[in-house]
């Protein structure tokens, strides 16, 4: 493979199915975490998934990445059922970032980077110990490549910084830049948002749609709802484990089911609050509560 | 003054050999968190692999120095290695992935029958094997020209030359270890697994695979060990790696468990205490015999008053 140099970027058919999730069903116990839930994401675009705290969406972020293996259903992606393995889920071309951030704290933001590399290189420990070479130049290529994701992701200047010391916002986004390291089609975002300032929200959104235009499927955890609603090309809200509602987003922001998920069933003579409008924003205030 | 520069250099050489078989300690320990008690034994087979590689030579003895500096010893350092590496590789398969979920106890309480195996495994087998020496008792360890029994004098102090090439091994060995971790995409991996080995997983390194690399690059630089061992004693014996694993256990965690530079760092710190303390304490407590209540003493001390070890960070909760 020669991924390591030949940029993010994958060819795009848009009409293409990436990731087909059949009929997930995890239960642990007696508790069924995330019920019969089935999904398409299609290659190139922006997938949300919204839905109350506790309705499974990490949950099923985990069956999707073989952190759990699914009590029932399938999950194929590009074609092929994804081992439930997560190592092999990373080869296959799906990297996600956590609701908790997960760096390797101890390492400086450029190492994080490569270690997103390791499923992509070739070299082995014989090759290093004998520094072969291919060892020499694949070290080389691999540094080139994590500064370059560094720069994507806006993190120029803190290649050789310990990732604990950056600050809050730079390293959600560091997380991105490691996975994009292994080289996804499709990249899932476990709240990027969380805890952020507007102004921060408003650049992990550009971020974003600079991730598509690479041509990457996108599957975005959110309790955000402006910011979900701005940046998806289709939306499901997950509830108690089950879809709900899945569709473009205006059809998913208007839904009385949606709303009452959220926020309860509204009084007769109230006007249902308008999602999506500066003022009314209601995943906000229920948000992480 | 002399006295104590040459109780510092044998404190070094007796330093170097703990800190060569702490970092078989540490890295496994960082990695998997298990304390493999076998370690010790590791070593132990790595100085009869590097002896049996001399019998299979045909008891080489009178081999130029440039011969057995330069061939003798390095194919017998080989076969140390690949046996040591061969055994924990075995060991790790076998003995400890199996229990990689168990209960934390189940893998220690391995560990412990794995170093009796060994060494009853050597005691009665290594005797077998055609034309090797029954190792029911201690086996002398073959003389290589250039070094055993020679030593050089810098002012008032006698270095011998075993010790050198312990120290040396050391600083080699070092060197190699910090290139592998921090410049190669395997040591990253084995860094990164043992921050966070889920997320690790999940960034699609194998795990698995680390954790082989661990006990290899551990059992090398412990087969290493057991040839200067062998070198400076002049003698192996499948008893030897009880003791020596015990104190490089010592000095792992009082460099700080998991912490590589803090394995050698600890490793020295002990040699040096133990040399310091048999010639600089008055009376029968500086005995010789007393030298290993020195070292659990400077043990329980860093544990009282540093529980992190020497160089450990203090261990943080994630966030």
């Amino acid at each position: 493979m020669t991924q390591v140099t030949s940029g993010v970027g994958h060819h795009v058919d848009a009409s293409t199915l990436l990731l087909e999730a059949a009929h997930v069903t995890m239960r642990f116990g007696g508790l069924t975490a995330v019920n019969d839930v089935s999904l398409n994401v299609h290659a190139g675009e922006i997938f949300g998934l919204i839905g109350p705290n506790g309705a499974g969406k990490t949950t099923f972020f985990n069956c999707l990445t073989g952190l759990y293996k699914p009590t029932s259903g399938e999950v194929r992606f590009a074609g092929a059922v994804l081992p439930p393995q997560p190592r092999l889920v990373v080869r296959a071309g799906m990297a996600r970032t956590f609701q908790n951030i997960r760096l390797f704290h101890n390492m400086t933001a450029l190492e994080n980077v490569m270690v997103g590399m390791y499923s992509r290189t070739k070299t082995n420990a014989i090759d290093a110990v004998f520094r072969l070479p291919r060892h020499r130049r694949e070290e080389k290529e691999s540094t080139e490549r994590a500064r370059e994701l560094l720069d994507f992701v806006g993190l120029t200047g803190a290649a050789d910084m310990l990732s604990r010391n950056l600050p809050y916002g730079d390293q959600r986004r560091l997380e991105i830049a490691r996975a994009l390291a292994t080289d996804p089609k499709l990249l899932l975002l476990d709240e990027p948002t969380a805890g952020m300032n507007p102004q921060e929200t408003r650049q992990a959104e550009e971020l974003i749609f600079k991730i598509r235009d690479l041509g990457l499927a996108v599957l975005v955890i959110e309790h955000d709802m402006r910011f979900i609603f701005n940046l998806c090309d289709r939306v499901a809200c997950l509830v108690r484990g089950a879809v709900l509602v899945e569709g473009v987003g205006a059809v998913v922001q208007n839904d009385p089911r949606v709303i009452e998920a959220y926020i309860g069933a509204p009084a007769e003579e109230l006007p249902a609050p308008q999602v999506g409008q500066p003022g009314a924003n209601p995943g906000e205030g229920i948000a992480d509560a | 003054m002399e006295l104590f520069f040459q109780q510092l250099i044998n404190g070094l050489s007796l330093g170097a050999l703990y800190a060569l078989i702490a970092v078989g300690y540490t890295v496994v320990y960082g990695i998997v968190q298990l304390i493999n008690f076998a370690h010790g034994e590791i070593f132990m087979v790595g100085a009869f692999g590097a002896f049996g590689t001399w019998m299979i030579l045909g008891q080489p003895k009178d081999w130029s120095v440039a011969a057995s500096l330069f061939i003798l010893l390095p194919l017998m350092l080989l076969g140390g290695i690949v046996t040591s590496v061969a055994v924990a590789l075995l060991t790790e398969r076998f003995a400890y992935r199996p229990l990689r979920n168990a209960p934390r106890l189940a893998p220690l309480i391995t560990a412990i029958g794995v170093s009796v195996f060994l060494q009853e495994f050597v005691r009665l087998f290594y005797g077998r094997i055609p034309g090797f020496p029954d190792a029911k008792s201690a086996i002398a360890f073959p003389a290589i020209p250039g070094i055993s029994g020679e030593s050089i004098q810098v002012g008032g102090v006698l270095i011998q030359m075993p010790a050198v090439f312990t120290i040396g091994a050391l600083a080699v060995s070092t060197v190699f270890l910090w290139y592998f971790v921090n410049r190669t995409k395997t040591g990253r991996a084995m860094i990164a697994t043992s921050q966070d080995a889920d997320t690790a997983r999940l960034m699609g390194i194998d795990v698995d695979k680390v954790i082989v690399a661990a006990f290899g690059v551990g059992a090398g630089l412990a087969a290493i060990a057991g040839v200067a061992h062998g070198l400076s004693y002049g003698n192996i014996d499948f008893r030897m790696g009880f003791l020596a694993g015990l104190k490089a256990f010592t000095a792992a965690v009082l460099g700080g468990i998991g912490n590589i530079n803090g394995a050698v760092v600890g490793g020295l710190v002990l040699g040096i205490v133990e040399a310091m303390a048999t010639t600089f304490i008055p009376g029968q407590f500086g005995s010789s015999a007393w030298k290993d209540v020195w070292a659990f003493v400077l043990l329980i001390l860093v544990l009282v008053f540093r529980p992190q070890g020497l160089l450990g960070a203090k261990v943080v909760d994630r966030a």
